[in-house]
């Protein structure tokens, strides 16, 4: 927790109302995103109990298990939820464009937009990676057939809850946390996670504070809980019954219509109140302009989406129940690189941010006051163009000369620190030298150098491309990561024995969902 | 009775203490900093009537669905004399299956006394052969009073070992299961290897014959079928005696509390609630999740730092109160000498806030 973000919180807690951290989104947000609110039976391994599901506050489907128990209503709920997910993932996969690839050398095909699945929190995205993992190995055909969307939509699933984990992702949100990426309670992280209470600090009902909201939203009765897990006072007043009434008039074809109706009410009750709290959230957020780095970081969605998809076409199998020793090296790398490079992002595109990277010594605003843009070093073989500034600031500059600062406002240029001058009157005066960014002649374009009495923001904070690390292929696992894997595994998992527990094995058909 | 056990029976009024069992015991160890928290459980206070009669009830409620699968998973573990239990055991310990292993059920009966007498004589049997108890009647001292666990655990001797066998309904999918039920069933186990120690010492045995390995059977996957890992307890136990011993040094907890200190239920919950706020609580956010009577310390911690969670007041330079943050913030206020340097942070970041909020172009 940032100094900057804690103080916001103790403002929130003071005025009663959340408080921004951010004055852009900072998040990509479709027009239609299909927005997903799921229940869980309490005591099962990730049994679906209902969901409403659909891309516009009015399209709210409501699917229900009336007994979570059954591995065939199990397999149903999934094949429904696959017939409103996939149609929804194809409509998508219409327009494509143009995109450049080995740095503007070659060009590329991508879908011109992608797919985006909202969840109230992060619970929600576990479940969805659960529920991925429970279907994405099922088979169409042999002992245990499901219907063919079955294992299609174990592999989105699972291929969206990865996506989840990927910094700066937007192809899979959590709610609550997009809401607490932009603001502020004057409530603990823990109680953040409840979405109701949430956005009762940020956009209060007319004449209650936030506290009072928030206070109101834990009330189970009042206002249900987001999901997956369900009250267990709901569950066991008015769920058991009402699943035992269905079980019961299992002859009786009048009695059971009418249960089920009666199932389908008390969970669209349940779930409703969540559905209306999403929206709500995507209004907020859609409220907010977008940052300029935004579109960039969704061009990497579409191509994951793209690439996804074009695996499936081409007949790829589902994802390995565990990466291998490469195959997990290479991912945690490419979190690390995005999670540095969504950070930095995220501070050049607003300056509220900045200011906790400034708080902490690593960016400084000050003003121009000399500027020689016309500087040019001939001392080496060839002579280049490198203006100096000079640059005032009454920040603390703990930067050492010699140092490589940025400027989110010419990202391309490297500003290097020549000398730094602390005055008396608590000013420090920082002389830069320039390179990059103007050209490639010995005059720098207008607008390429900063001129005298801009405000500029420098930082030690890098947007340049981070190139990535090298890997051995897989079969060239080093002993000291297990060695090369054993044979490729069977696409499927066909022919793997009952239990699935060979080392290696890439799931198991016929594993149980009990 | 002690002076301490008569303070506490006061502090209590006049019912018999809350029955502890181990969750209740693993739950001691999570604000081991808050007296409010020692004094009430040592005293066997019931803390959910509590909060209850102050306005505050807590939310601790069970889903009968997760108690029925729980029921069922562990029945069907137990099955058939426990020989599917013993295997999974035995090959997760790593020692060659028993042909056969005896299974003494130690439940059943309601004479404490009896039970008691039955377990120990059974555990401390100089037997050699593979054997599963289940259900033993364990003790353990908490806060000078003897309390009784009635575990539906198995104590599994294989190999001249006792092993700790924890059976839990939450699934363990491709060899992961949820962290938060992993921790608590770990501190649980902790408390039935802890107790299990104290009675073979009690008999003269080496204690160190209860391994701190304890065998944790859930369901595998998705399904039903039952697959054993192994925890190490060694951090857990620890934690746990620490916090015991402190309890059991209650009476210097106790020399601070106020003489007409009262918890008793049957008092108006207007003197209950001027009577815990003489006795210092320390509430985080995580308490909402383990004490009852955290809804309450929540209200009372409103406007402290604290209340906004350990990381937030630690980023505030450990001031105590918002008010104080907000006041040293503004520059309002001076601050005392070792407030300086949390001061001139937050000084410096309302500056930058206001400024990036008033569009100051950066």
């Amino acid at each position: 927790m940032s100094t900057l973000r804690a103080l916001a919180k103790a403002q929130a807690l003071a005025a009663g109302v959340a408080q921004p951290v951010a004055t852009v989104r900072h998040l990509h947000l479709a027009e239609r995103p299909l927005v997903l609110v799921p229940l869980a039976m309490a005591g099962e391994a990730n049994a679906p109990l209902a969901a409403l599901v659909g891309a516009a506050p009015d399209e709210a489907r409501l699917l229900i298990v009336p007994q979570p128990r059954n591995r065939q209503q199990r397999f149903a709920f999934a094949a429904e939820l696959a017939g409103i997910l996939l149609p929804y993932l194809d409509s998508f996969r219409g327009v494509t464009e143009a995109a450049p690839t080995d740095r503007g050398r070659d060009v590329r095909h991508r879908y011109a937009d992608a797919p985006q699945l909202l969840v109230p929190n992060p619970a929600g995205v576990t479940f969805l990676r659960l529920l991925g993992r429970s279907t994405r190995f099922r088979r169409p055909d042999g002992d245990h057939p499901v219907h063919p969307s079955v294992p299609l939509l174990g592999r989105w699933l699972t291929f969206f809850a990865e996506r989840a984990e990927h910094p700066g992702s937007a192809a899979l949100l959590a709610m609550t946390e997009a809401l607490t990426l932009h603001w502020a309670t004057g409530q603990s992280a823990v109680e953040d996670l409840h979405l109701p209470a949430l956005l009762g600090w940020i956009d209060p009902p007319a004449g209650l504070t936030g506290a009072a909201a928030a206070a109101r939203a834990e009330d189970p009765t009042i206002c249900p809980p987001a999901g997956p897990a369900t009250d267990p006072d709901f569950d066991n007043r008015l769920l058991a019954p009402t699943i035992a009434a269905y079980a019961e008039a299992e002859a009786d074809p009048v009695a059971r219509a009418a249960a089920y109706a009666e199932l389908e009410r008390l969970l669209r009750d349940q779930l409703a109140p969540t559905w209306e709290l999403m929206w709500r959230g995507v209004g907020l957020l859609r409220a907010l302009p977008p940052g300029g780095r935004v579109a960039g970081r969704w061009d990497g969605d579409k191509d994951a989406f793209t690439g996804y998809a074009e695996h499936l076409d081409a007949g790829g199998g589902p994802q390995p129940r565990r990466d291998g020793a490469v195959a997990a090296a290479v991912r945690l790398h490419r979190l690390e690189r995005a999670l540095t490079s969504y950070a930095v992002q995220r501070a050049y595109d607003d300056p509220l941010v900045m200011a906790e990277h400034r708080l902490t010594g690593e960016a400084f605003v000050g003003d121009v006051t000399l500027a020689d843009p016309k500087r040019v070093d001939d001392t080496g073989k060839r002579p280049v163009l490198r203006p100096r500034i000079q640059v005032v600031t009454t920040e603390p500059v703990p930067m050492p000369v010699g140092a490589t600062l940025w400027s989110p406002a010419r990202p391309a240029q490297k500003a290097r620190v020549v000398f730094v001058t602390p005055g008396a009157d608590g000013k420090t005066e920082v002389v830069l030298e320039l390179s990059g960014g103007m050209g490639r002649g010995l005059t720098a374009p207008p607008g390429t150098v900063p001129e005298v009495g801009e405000r500029l923001c420098l930082t030690t904070l890098s947007d340049a491309f981070l190139p990535a690390g090298n890997f051995p292929a897989p079969e060239e696992t080093p002993w000291t990561h297990g060695g090369p894997p054993a044979a490729a595994p069977p696409v499927d998992g066909a022919g793997v024995a009952e239990g699935g527990a060979a080392p290696g094995s890439d799931g198991d058909p016929t594993e149980e969902w009990t | 009775m002690t002076s301490s056990a008569r303070r506490l029976a006061g502090i209590r009024g006049g019912v018999p203490p809350r029955r502890h069992n181990a969750r209740t015991i693993a739950a001691l160890t999570g604000n081991p900093g808050c007296t409010r928290r020692a004094v009430l459980d040592s005293a066997g206070v019931d803390k959910p009537k509590l909060a209850e009669r102050i306005g505050f009830p807590a939310r601790f409620g069970q889903s009968r669905f997760a108690i029925t699968r729980g029921n069922a998973f562990e029945a069907q573990v137990k099955a058939d004399g426990g020989v599917e239990l013993l295997r999974l055991v035995a090959e997760r310990l790593g020692v060659p299956v028993p042909a056969g292993a005896s299974w003494t059920d130690l439940g059943g009966a309601d004479d404490l006394p009896d039970r008691h007498e039955r377990s120990r004589a059974a555990l401390t049997d100089p037997g050699e052969g593979a054997a599963l108890f289940d259900h033993p009647l364990l003790g353990l001292d908490v806060a000078g009073q003897r309390v009784h666990l009635e575990p539906d655990l198995v104590a599994a001797r294989l190999a001249g070992r006792f092993h700790v066998v924890e059976i839990k309904s939450f699934p363990v999918i491709d060899g992961q299961a949820d962290p938060a039920k992993v921790a608590a069933a770990a501190i649980q186990s902790a408390v039935y290897v802890l107790a299990l120690r104290e009675l073979l010492a009690a008999e003269g045995h080496d204690p160190e014959q209860v391994s701190h390995d304890v065998v944790l059977v859930c369901p595998r996957d998705f399904a039903n079928r039952p697959v054993a890992s192994l925890l190490d307890v060694r951090k857990q136990l620890l934690v746990l005696r620490r916090q015991l011993d402190r309890m059991a040094r209650i009476d210097a907890l106790l020399a601070d509390v106020p003489a007409d200190f009262t918890a008793d239920l049957t008092a108006d919950p207007a003197t209950l609630v001027a009577a815990l706020s003489t006795v210092a609580a320390r509430y985080a956010p995580e308490c909402l999740a383990a004490c009852e009577l955290a809804y309450f310390c929540r209200h009372e911690a409103r406007g402290h730092t604290t209340a906004l969670g350990r990381p937030v007041r630690e980023a505030l330079g450990g001031i105590n109160e918002v008010s104080e943050v907000l006041a040293l913030a503004a520059g309002e206020r001076a601050p005392d000498p070792e407030q300086a340097e949390a001061a001139a942070l937050l000084r410096a970041a309302a500056r930058l806030r206001a400024d990036a909020l008033a569009g100051d172009p950066a």
